[in-house]
């Protein structure tokens, strides 16, 4: 079974949950994960992604950056050639925004956020949270090729082995479809690692007041950790926060080995994005915040007080 | 330039959802429903585009599903669309048949936009936006939140893992809402009057001329339970305790 995981980098750095969906298609039965690169001069990632299986590279620049159209065209003609059964990439706002547009140019049929995959009678079920994470459901795929975005906390990326084939495929830019204009992008400048990859983060919600007081109290734990900033909606809506940040349904997927959730209630929707986490802090003022029924350690405090606190007694000593 | 806003009928996102006895499906029965919030976010930005535009253009709103959804129908004309489509189907489609459904009345109703929420609460798939504007050959923007007119291209803001990013895209295109392009107006009483006497048309599949054809077939759902300790910590000391055998520190 012919697999196509298609690659995600971004400013010339591979994205660590790329290999997580490679895990995936590993740990299938008789697969065959071939991967499938877009960009323009994404030659030393081909060159990381060639000891995980054989990589399809498309350089352009006309590729240079993730149009929908143009990206759904190229992976709709390399799963034709390569008569892929299923393409799969780490779920993300890149695959989600192109693999459904590319599952409808393939006229396959697509699973969103998998999270796992059972196999019964010869027929592969696949595992996905609906609801906001309060229900998973298991569903049927029918029809070819099988296109999912996969949770990446769900898959472990596998060793890297020996060195596969690089093949290139010719792009003429004048066959590819023409109707998205990326102007511009934002480019990031934090230093710390985003939540989808850090090992500890630290989340803060409506009982961060400010600008100032998130960057100080959550910032500052983040930092004493080496972790990770994340936040709730409530944030990003009162301005506080860039969208980027926001944990939960319809934000990112956080699942570190410390997942602290401060001055956040715990809404379903919130849950959504960091139920997988290792260990869950949480730290609230209101002894009854729902989100202390998923925590492993609680602590009712006020975050003004405890957290610079924490900050001051986690700092290395002088 | 006319709108076609899609408007999905999902359970109240604010309700605990629970399976039914044999705990084979989600028990729906009794719980209150509202227009996926996502879809009242596209209905507003249509109302928003045609408030701020000099010309007059029609907002159609379209529900799939059973005679229920008309509730959430006519919540969206309540809010200030003018009219209003069902198409009969008798269960929940997928994605795909949700799409192939919405192109067929893209076809009757020749809109210059189709506004969309990037997802159902519901069934969180995130795919018809995608598939329909692959279907029609059209340009896509999905999670958009900030949408304008220039030269006659739409210029939108999309809300991704690493920040904003902007596109440019010609007319007619497909449009998918987030959470931030804008907040809903609550309906009026008077608005909620004046819905009562818009047209609500509903439509047959045979008369669209779809089959459905499922891709997706739920076979079981469960409730995952959180099996934390859920430790009360005395205070900060006892924190650093933990976070030092955890091995964090
Ligand atoms: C369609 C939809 C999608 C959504 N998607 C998301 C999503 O992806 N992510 C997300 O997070 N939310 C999402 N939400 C919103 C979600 O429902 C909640 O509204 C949101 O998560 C609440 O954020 P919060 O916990 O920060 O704020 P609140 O619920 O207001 O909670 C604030 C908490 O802070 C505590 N607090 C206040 N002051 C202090 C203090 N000084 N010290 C300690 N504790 C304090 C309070 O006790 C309270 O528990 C979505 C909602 C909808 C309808």
């Amino acid at each position: 079974m012919r697999i196509l995981v298609v690659a995600e980098h971004d400013q010339g750095a591979l994205k660590g949950v790329t290999l997580s969906a490679v895990g995936f298609a590993r740990a299938l039965k008789d697969a065959e994960p071939e991967i499938l690169l877009m960009g323009h001069q994404v030659g030393s990632l081909a060159e990381q992604l060639r000891r995980y299986g054989p990589v399809w590279v498309a350089d352009h620049e006309a590729l240079r950056l993730a149009a929908a159209d143009r990206y759904a065209e190229i992976i709709r003609r390399v799963a034709a050639e390569r008569q892929a059964s299923m393409v799969v990439a780490a779920a993300s706002t890149f695959s989600k925004d192109i693999l459904p547009r590319a599952a409808a140019l393939l006229d396959g049929t697509m699973g969103t956020d998998v999270v796992g995959v059972q196999e019964e009678n010869g027929q592969l079920l696949f595992l996905r949270p609906v609801n906001a994470g309060s229900v998973v459901a298991t569903v049927a795929l029918m029809g070819e090729p099988k296109v999912l975005t996969l949770r990446a906390s769900a898959f472990k990326s596998p060793e890297p082995g020996e060195p596969q084939e690089v093949h290139p495929i010719a792009v003429d830019p004048t066959s590819l479809p023409n109707l998205i204009e990326v102007v511009r992008r934002d480019s990031k400048t934090s230093s710390r690692p985003d939540v989808t990859e850090a090992r500890v983060v630290v989340s803060g919600g409506r009982g961060v007041k400010n600008a100032e007081d998130f960057e100080r109290i959550i910032g500052g734990l983040a930092d004493v950790l080496h972790g990770g900033v994340g936040c709730s909606r409530a944030l990003v809506d009162a301005g506080v926060t860039s969208n980027d940040l926001q944990v939960g349904q319809t934000g990112k997927i956080a699942a570190p080995d410390v997942y602290f959730a401060v001055g956040i209630s715990g809404a379903v929707q919130h849950l959504a994005g960091m139920k997988d986490s290792k260990v869950v802090v949480v730290i609230n003022k209101d002894p009854d915040a729902p989100a202390f029924e998923v925590a492993d350690y609680g602590l009712v405090a006020d975050l003004y007080q405890a957290v610079p606190e924490l900050i001051q007694k986690l700092q290395p000593s002088p | 330039m006319k709108i076609l806003v899609t408007v999905k009928r999902v359970p109240d996102p604010d309700q605990k959802i629970k399976l039914t006895a044999d705990g084979r499906q989600l028990d729906l029965s009794g719980l209150p429903c509202v227009v996926n919030p996502f879809d009242a976010i596209a209905v507003e930005e249509a109302l928003r585009i045609r408030e701020r535009s000099s010309e007059a253009g029609e907002i159609v709103v379209l529900s799939i599903g059973a005679a229920e959804c008309e509730e959430q129908l006519r919540t969206a004309l309540a809010m200030g669309a003018d009219r209003g489509i069902r198409v009969d189907t008798p269960a929940a489609a997928d994605p795909w048949n949700v799409a192939a459904i919405v192109q067929a009345v893209v076809a009757r109703e020749q809109p210059g936009l189709v506004l969309m929420g990037k997802q159902a609460v519901d069934d969180d798939s995130n795919q018809v936006g995608q598939f329909l504007a692959a279907r029609l050959n059209w340009p896509q923007a999905t999670f958009a939140s900030k949408i304008e007119f220039v030269d006659g291209h739409a210029e939108v803001n999309r809300e991704t893992d690493s920040g904003i990013e902007r596109v440019r895209i010609a007319l007619p295109a497909v449009i998918t809402t987030d959470l931030r392009l804008n907040e809903p107006r609550y309906v009026s009483l008077p608005g909620i009057v004046r819905a009562r006497k818009k047209p609500l048309e509903v439509l047959s599949l045979e008369a669209l001329g779809v089959a459905l054809q499922p891709r997706v077939k739920l076979l079981g759902v469960t409730i995952p339970t959180s099996s934390r300790a859920g430790t009360r910590l005395r205070d900060v000391d006892d924190l650093v305790q933990r976070l030092k055998e955890l091995k964090v520190i």
